[in-house]
């Protein structure tokens, strides 16, 4: 799960998780150019990045979990270690805050992780259309552009259904990448 | 997680390289990596430390490093070198799904969708 910050994400977690979305942090030590004296080290700033996430049993030994980082999307070392392993990659929108989502989209492109475009309706509104929301972010014809309701366990469901289908076709179409 | 044939239950580690220092962990545990706790007789529990009795506790049913973490409430750093200890000594399992070139292979995504499907 990515996009721009409070565009539903830990909602659209929490409407399929079998548990209260929990969150994980992770420490980045980011030592700054220059000497870097073991003791006292000025330039040396850590960071705090969270990880939310939810969990979903699909069958007895079979469980999805699904994993966004809250707010902006500065630190992308987390996704790193997700990307390896992962199915795919939702990256939800509000259409009227398009941008918020660019750093995402780049992000998986790079990753050649297949991912689709899910469009959070506010109050079960769309504004823009799926051919806008797509020519709006240049995606390629084959990235799926759909509507969803972050609120709504069957929307978030069909989202995740449409996601895997995709990841599938991909496979098909192109083998390993995409 | 089992293999695709159902069949087995061995541990699936992700091999890590050794760099040196006690910091490295000695597997690459992801976020996602599955651990579960091997039962233990009564009298071995009283040579846990009080965060590995916490996770032996968590782990009777299989939970995700990251779930570790958070009902922990320990950095995913922390909480990895204390799973991969564990692991080390044999008082957890972990469990890798089937990986073909680091993606989930076909078999795993067709139970997912039909997973997802049922729900
Ligand atoms: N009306 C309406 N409100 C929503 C919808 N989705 C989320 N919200 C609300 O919007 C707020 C932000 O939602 P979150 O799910 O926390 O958003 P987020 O993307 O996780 O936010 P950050 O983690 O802070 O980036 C919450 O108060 C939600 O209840 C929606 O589809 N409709
Ligand atoms: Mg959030």
């Amino acid at each position: 799960m990515a996009g721009g910050f409070g565009v539903g994400k830990t909602t659209f977690v929490g409407a399929v998780s079998e548990i209260l979305p929990l969150t994980t942090e992770a420490v980045m030590t980011d030592a700054s150019a220059g000497i870097d004296d073991l003791g006292l080290t000025p330039n040396k700033t850590t960071t705090t990045v969270a990880m939310d996430f939810g969990r979903l049993s699909l069958d007895q030994d079979l469980i999805l979990y699904l994993f966004g980082t809250p707010g902006q999307h500065r630190f992308w070392f987390m996704w790193d270690d997700l990307v390896r392993g992962a199915i795919g990659a939702v990256v939800l929108v509000d259409s009227r805050r398009l941008a918020d989502c660019f750093p995402a989209i780049d992000y998986f492109e790079e990753a050649q992780l297949p991912f689709l475009v899910a469009m959070n309706g506010w109050e079960g509104q769309f504004l823009h259309s799926e051919d806008e929301v797509r020519e709006a972010l240049s995606l390629p014809p084959h990235v799926p552009v759909v509507r969803t309701d972050a609120r709504s366990r069957d929307a978030v469901k069909s989202t995740l259904i449409s996601l895997v289908e995709y990841v599938l076709t991909v496979r098909a179409a192109y083998g390993r990448t995409y | 997680m089992r293999d695709r044939d159902g069949t087995e239950d061995e541990p699936l580690f992700r091999p890590y390289a050794v760099t040196g220092g006690r910091a490295e962990p000695r597997y690459h545990l992801a976020m996602e990596t599955l651990v579960s706790s091997v039962a233990l007789k009564s009298n071995d529990y009283s040579l846990l430390g009080p965060e590995q009795e916490s996770i032996m506790m968590l782990c009777r049913t299989v939970r995700s490093v990251a779930e570790i973490s958070a009902l922990l409430r320990v950095p995913l750093g922390v909480a990895r070198v204390l799973i991969a200890d564990m692991a080390d000594e044999g008082l957890v399992r972990l469990h890798m799904p089937q990986l073909n070139q680091g993606q989930p292979d076909l078999n795993l995504l067709e139970r997912v969708l039909s997973g997802l499907r049922r729900l």
